[in-house]
């Protein structure tokens, strides 16, 4: 009875895989579907399989397409992100942001466009590298005979503050050119092509092919660090890995997508509440929740002040902040 | 499995916080680690379960020295339960217990047939097999420890290493954990180190006592021998009358008051 039990369990958790992937699907036909110009299911399949050099053909293969499955890397590599960063950090708390992501990218791609024009197709690099780069320098700060998360989250804060104060010198310098990096700022998707979808592509796919191997590992560090250490893990080894392998995930999506980090605190936590805290069902899910979200706000985006768009980081934090409170409020009730 | 600890020394920051200890421990013995407050002894046993950094110094297990070891390799015949633990609110015992079997885990494997009958096993020693399907955190805290001594079974290991696994239970709670190590050190040969604050209790189940202050071991032997009148006066600053329990067969003191 016991073992037909878990088997119920595991069942359940596969059913809710299940229907958030086809969740993921729907909202995928739902962006494709809608914005500015309203394309039904049946034109979408007509346009895709039979026609050619219709306009549906061409808003659906050089717009819609493209900007559709960024949104949904997107939100898979910054939910991922997140979801590893708040098992290492045990800390439900964390996200890309308490790593550095949003302020060294968002440092590294003012100074390229405002400061060095002319240089602006290096911004997308400049987000990823700036990213990369805040997190080594909150990891270094954090460092003392080893790294507790504690340590790291308040050098995080520290780093993130610091970095935030040079790109705000930046703005107050260049206030004339401010306006056409607002779109970074709070994050869009807006004139995305397969360009993006190239950029981000590879590390997505990192990102799908981790959850075959760390889902274990990160269930193991939620124990905390001594009773990994006891397990076998190499704690600091296995965190400092953990914790490169989100920046690169996050620092791809920012240099596609903007400063979308908090995509990454609240995904998982969504997620979690439905399937739970074990990694081999959390990961998966993140996967599908994250993509259905950032591709549905991006759709709303389109959709609700057509013919104009708003950034969908307005959006996202529009719907995520008071879901956020909802939660805290839900989890100081437990 | 025997324990040797040879001329360790751990250092925090510059401090030296443990200084050259060495020891021995036979298979199958029960050893605890006694010591004031800020003596070193957590430090100590984290130096062994390979939690701190080791300044200088070397620990054998069934004299291979560890650092020739891989720490997964390590982890499957030495289990730790450290004084701090985290749990998820939705992990069941089972679920806990399961982890155990990671360092016998290959490269990307999942739970085979021969690690669910040891998690079964593991539940079963600990008493917990009716109630495997509770999450851990609604469970009392002799349960709780239990459930992780269980998830430390599961790792099928031929040392048990526990930091205080008494400390915040009640009375009871501590008889429950203690009697259970007890008895897995009888029916399975385990050789058991830990440290407690309870100094009857050390007396009670131990078969050797190290006493660390101020980061040294100033003494080491059965139980009868290492506690005395001296002991509890130079180290515990205490006065106490010391008995010996005929039922339990072991010695035991009362305090009487403490010296300035």
């Amino acid at each position: 009875m016991n073992s037909s039990n878990t088997k119920q369990e595991g069942i359940k958790k596969k059913l809710i895989l299940l229907i958030f992937m086809i969740i993921a699907v729907l909202s995928f036909f739902i962006s494709i579907g809608n914005g500015a110009v309203k394309i039904s299911f049946k034109e979408i399949l007509n346009a895709v399989l039979f026609e050619e050099a219709t306009v549906n053909y061409q808003i659906i293969w050089n717009v819609r397409l493209p900007r559709t499955i960024v949104a949904a890397l997107v939100g898979t590599c910054l939910a991922l992100s997140g979801a590893i960063l708040q098992g290492v950090m045990r800390n439900p708390l964390a996200g890309p942001n308490i790593i550095g992501v949003s302020a060294g990218a968002g440092l590294l791609t003012l100074i390229v466009l405002i400061i060095f024009p002319s240089y602006y197709f290096l911004a997308p690099a400049g987000a990823f590298v700036g990213a990369l780069l805040a997190t080594l320098l909150i990891y270094f700060l954090a460092w003392k005979e080893g790294v507790v998360p504690m340590r790291l989250i308040l050098a995080g804060v520290a780093v993130s503050s610091l970095l935030g104060a040079g790109t705000n010198a930046i703005m107050t310098f260049y206030p004339d050119k401010v306006s056409g990096i607002i779109g970074f700022m709070v994050g869009g998707l807006s004139a995305t092509n397969w360009r993006h979808v190239s950029t981000i592509f590879p590390y997505a796919t990192i990102g799908i092919i981790l959850l075959l191997f760390i889902p274990n590992k990160l269930n193991i560090l939620m124990l905390g660090d001594e009773v990994a250490t006891g397990l076998g893990i190499n704690v600091e080894k296995t965190r400092f890995l953990f914790i490169i392998i989100s920046s690169l995930l996050a620092g791809a999506a920012v240099s596609v997508a903007g400063l979308l980090g908090f995509v990454g605190l609240i995904v998982p936590h969504i997620t979690r509440l439905f399937i739970g805290s074990d990694y081999r069902y959390l990961l998966p899910a993140t996967i599908f929740t994250g993509s259905s979200i950032v591709v549905i706000c991006d759709t709303i985006s389109r959709v609700i002040f057509a013919p104009m768009e708003i950034p969908v980081g307005i959006i996202m934090s529009a719907l995520g902040a008071p879901f956020f409170l909802y939660l805290l409020r839900r989890r100081e009730k437990n | 499995m025997e324990l040797t600890v040879k001329n360790l020394d751990v250092k925090y920051s510059d401090k030296k916080i443990v200084k050259d200890v060495s020891f021995h421990i036979n298979t199958g013995e029960i050893a605890t680690i006694i010591g004031p407050n800020g003596s070193g002894k957590s430090t100590l046993i984290k130096a062994v379960s390979r939690c701190l950094k080791i300044s200088r110094g070397d620990i054998f297990l069934d004299k291979i020295n560890i650092k020739e070891k891989k720490t997964k390799d390590i982890a499957q015949e030495l289990a730790v339960l450290p004084q701090v633990k985290n749990v998820s609110s939705d992990i069941s015992i089972e679920e806990l217990v399961s982890y155990g079997r990671y360092p016998h885990l290959k490269f990307g494997k999942r739970l085979g047939k021969e690690d669910k009958d040891i998690i079964d096993w593991a539940l079963e020693k600990t008493g917990l097999q009716d109630m495997r399907k509770r999450f851990v955190i609604t469970l009392s805290g002799g349960e709780r420890q239990r459930a992780w001594i269980a998830m430390s079974l599961a790792q099928k290991p031929k040392i048990l290493i526990l930091d205080e696994p008494t400390t915040f239970l009640d009375i009871s709670y501590q008889l429950e954990v203690l009697e259970l190590v007890k008895e897995l050190n009888e029916t399975l040969g385990l050789t058991v180190v830990m440290v407690l604050h309870d100094l009857n209790q050390a007396a009670r189940y131990s078969d050797k006592i190290l006493v660390i202050n101020n980061g040294e071991l100033c003494d080491f032997g059965e139980p009868d021998k290492v506690i005395s009148s001296c002991l509890l006066k130079d180290i515990f600053r205490i006065d106490a009358d010391i008995y010996d329990d005929k039922i339990n067969k072991c010695t035991y003191f009362i305090p009487r008051k403490t010296i300035a």
